[in-house]
């Protein structure tokens, strides 16, 4: 085979989420009543990247097929935290930023910590840690409420140029800082190999334990500038624990659509980004199209329950019936 | 391990406590130190009518957690407890405004719901090979859905009859409240099930290896469909009870119910890989929690302190008992 056809059945599910996300978006586009204008593009734009970064942390985790329960916690956690310490002088906000990401990053290193070192199951360990981030956040914020340095906010909200939306660069920027040089990296290749076979990356000599342990650092991290981002939305920070839980579920959503594997070892981050966007503009179709928007959890509802669905058709390649048992 | 380093200490020990699960008999402990604490901090926490007052509580969580256990001894989890609960509830409720007719048949209609959660759980888990904690994930979201839609954001008929309040909070026997009757009743079928029926061996046989039970004949799919089947209409029967205990229905119910019933029946020493578990380790594992939950509310613990001191107590109690061996 040639090298492209190599390079065209790896990215199969990136390019798979793609094509959904362009065509869901130009039928989103194309019914909107204002058109296809920068407006339109910046407020979804805005709305799906919060996602995205959700997305990309369940995907660094699912890799190495584990699962985080908890990265709508470490969401929201770092959003109350953001509302706090965002804020005041351009050093005071500095500042605040790193704490906020730091925190993620604990975040990441307590679940990596527990499942890996402490060899607990991934769904139990960060249910669990879930229930304490959201105790942690709702002891920050028992109300909503709270502020954020504007003149950042509206800097990475807003447009450059007056077209490009300054969070899509913002989400770009992140791409190219952490998971392209974690997916090169000894251990991104660590945490490919732990989830496609632990047994034989461990026969093999890779670092699986910190390749794992890297995996969930990193997407506490891209979980807490999810958070960053949602403050820079909302200019206030709330314990929100549906708001929570959705993210987690969306985020799983989001890494099936972008066609990463949830037993591990297959995927990345960027099919997940548009697996994340397509899911955002699938379900905003709704409101174009007038419906009610209490519709709306129903049919997001049933999307995730059709995309997960969609994983039985390796089924039908299966001629061992014993390979149905993993 | 326990056989050979502890089998001279064991071996003078009466015959139940040997044959007892570590976990099992940790838990027990837990309760106890929990009991001791709690009275001295209340005088009235050791008194009958508190801790009947408890096992009432306690009884919703441990109908719930009974259909939790049988999932997760398959191997399996469900993470649609909180709107199978919230399903049960609701839609038992909403059939009560259909006459007497609906008022009849407003609990198995509720339970029913449940049923048909949990069975489209267990076709995705059984049938077509989706892991459970993403399919019932999704089944969770489909739920809420429905019931979003059905109530159209505010709630239609949201009110209890009386033959579930009279299931909660009614007593039957003096003293004894119903729930804790049913719960006691649900406990013993259980154990009944996974003791003395082949679909209880096969249960603990396919949370073992799936392929070796699928390999002695077992139709493992069919079994592990019941199960989910099972899972899904006990929760919403759970929450029959609650909306009976508050004689009413409401949108979030289930959401408080979710994490105790896993962490119930892991703490009981079930294990989350599943095929190794006893029922008498989710009753300690019920117990413990509703305990747990009492004596933070009785120190007027807020809610963020509770969200943090149970997620930290089910770590650390997982990490005392509940870690998965050393590979290699």
């Amino acid at each position: 085979m040639k090298d492209w056809r190599y390079w065209l059945a790896e990215q199969r599910g990136t390019l798979l989420a793609f094509g959904i996300f362009i065509a869901m978006f130009a039928i989103y586009s194309g019914n909107h009543p204002a058109g296809f204008t920068a407006n339109v593009v910046q407020t979804a734009a805005n709305k799906g990247v919060l996602l995205a970064f959700v997305a990309m942390a369940q995907t660094l985790v699912v890799i190495t097929a584990g699962i985080d329960l908890s990265v709508g916690m470490i969401f929201t956690l770092t959003n109350c935290m953001a509302s706090w310490l965002v804020i005041g002088t351009g050093l005071e906000t500095a500042f605040g930023v790193l704490a906020v990401l730091g925190t993620g990053l604990i975040c990441g290193a307590v679940n990596g910590a527990i499942v890996i070192y402490g060899r607990l199951q991934p769904i139990v360990a960060t249910i669990a840690t879930g229930a304490v981030f959201f105790g942690l956040a709702l002891l920050l914020r028992p109300v909503p409420g709270g502020s954020v340095n504007e003149d950042l906010a509206d800097f990475l909200t807003g447009r450059f140029f007056g077209v490009v939306p300054a969070s899509l660069v913002a989400l770009l920027v992140v791409v190219l800082v952490i998971w392209v040089p974690f997916s090169r990296s000894e251990f991104g290749r660590a945490a490919y190999a732990a989830g496609s076979s632990e047994t034989a990356a461990y026969m093999s000599g890779v670092p699986i334990r910190r390749g794992k342990f890297f995996a969930y650092v990193l997407a506490g991290l891209l979980a807490s500038i999810g958070g960053l981002f949602l403050t820079f939305f909302t200019y206030t920070g709330e314990a929100a624990y549906a708001s929570g839980n959705a993210y987690t579920l969306f985020s799983i959503a989001a890494v099936v659509l972008g066609g990463v594997s949830l037993f591990g070892g297959k995927g990345s981050a960027i099919g997940a980004i548009f697996g994340a966007l397509a899911f955002r503009t699938i379900g905003d179709l709704l409101f174009v199209f007038d419906f009610d928007p209490l519709w709306q959890p129903l049919f997001q509802g049933v999307i995730l329950l059709i995309a997960v669905s969609l994983g039985a058709f390796a089924l039908f390649r299966v001629r061992n019936r014993l390979e149905w048992f993993l | 391990m326990s056989e050979t380093t502890l089998g001279g200490l064991a071996g003078r020990m009466p015959k139940f406590i040997r044959r007892a699960d570590p976990a099992v008999l940790t838990a027990f402990a837990c309760i106890v130190i929990l009991l001791l604490l709690g009275s001295l901090y209340s005088r009235s926490f050791l008194s009958p009518e508190y801790l009947l007052q408890q096992l009432k509580v306690a009884s919703f969580l441990g109908v719930i957690a009974t259909g939790m256990m049988l999932v997760v001894l398959l191997g399996q989890i469900d993470l649609s407890v909180p709107w199978a609960v919230a399903a049960g509830a609701m839609m038992a409720c909403a059939a009560a405004a259909y006459g007497p007719v609906g008022i009849a048949l407003a609990i198995p209609f509720g339970v029913l719901c449940g049923v048909a959660i949990g069975i489209v759980n267990g076709v995705g888990v059984a049938y077509l090979r989706i892991p459970s904690m993403i399919i019932t994930l999704a089944t969770n979201a489909v739920a809420q859905g429905l019931m979003v839609v059905y109530t159209g954001g505010f709630s239609p008929q949201d009110s209890a009859t009386a033959a579930m309040r009279y299931l909660a909070t009614g007593f039957t026997i003096p003293a004894v409240p119903n729930a804790v009757i049913i719960w006691a009743l649900i406990g013993a079928a259980m154990v009944f099930i996974l003791t003395r029926t082949s679909f209880g061996r096969a249960v603990y046989g396919i949370g073992n290896r799936e392929r070796a039970a699928y390999l002695s004949g077992i139709d493992t799919r069919r079994i592990v469909m019941i199960a989910f089947a099972v899972s899904g209409g006990l929760s919403a029967f759970g929450g029959v009870l609650l909306a009976g205990y508050a004689s009413k229905a409401a949108q979030s119910m289930g959401d408080a119910y979710l994490l105790p019933s896993i962490a119930a029946v892991v703490l009981g020493g079930t294990s989350i890989l599943g095929g190794r578990g006893s029922y008498l380790g989710t009753v300690a594992g019920v117990i413990l929690i509703t305990l747990l939950q009492s004596i933070l509310s009785v120190m007027q613990m807020p809610e963020a302190g509770r969200q943090i001191i149970y997620g930290v107590v089910i770590v650390a109690m997982l990490l005392l008992y509940g870690r998965a061996p050393a590979s290699r």
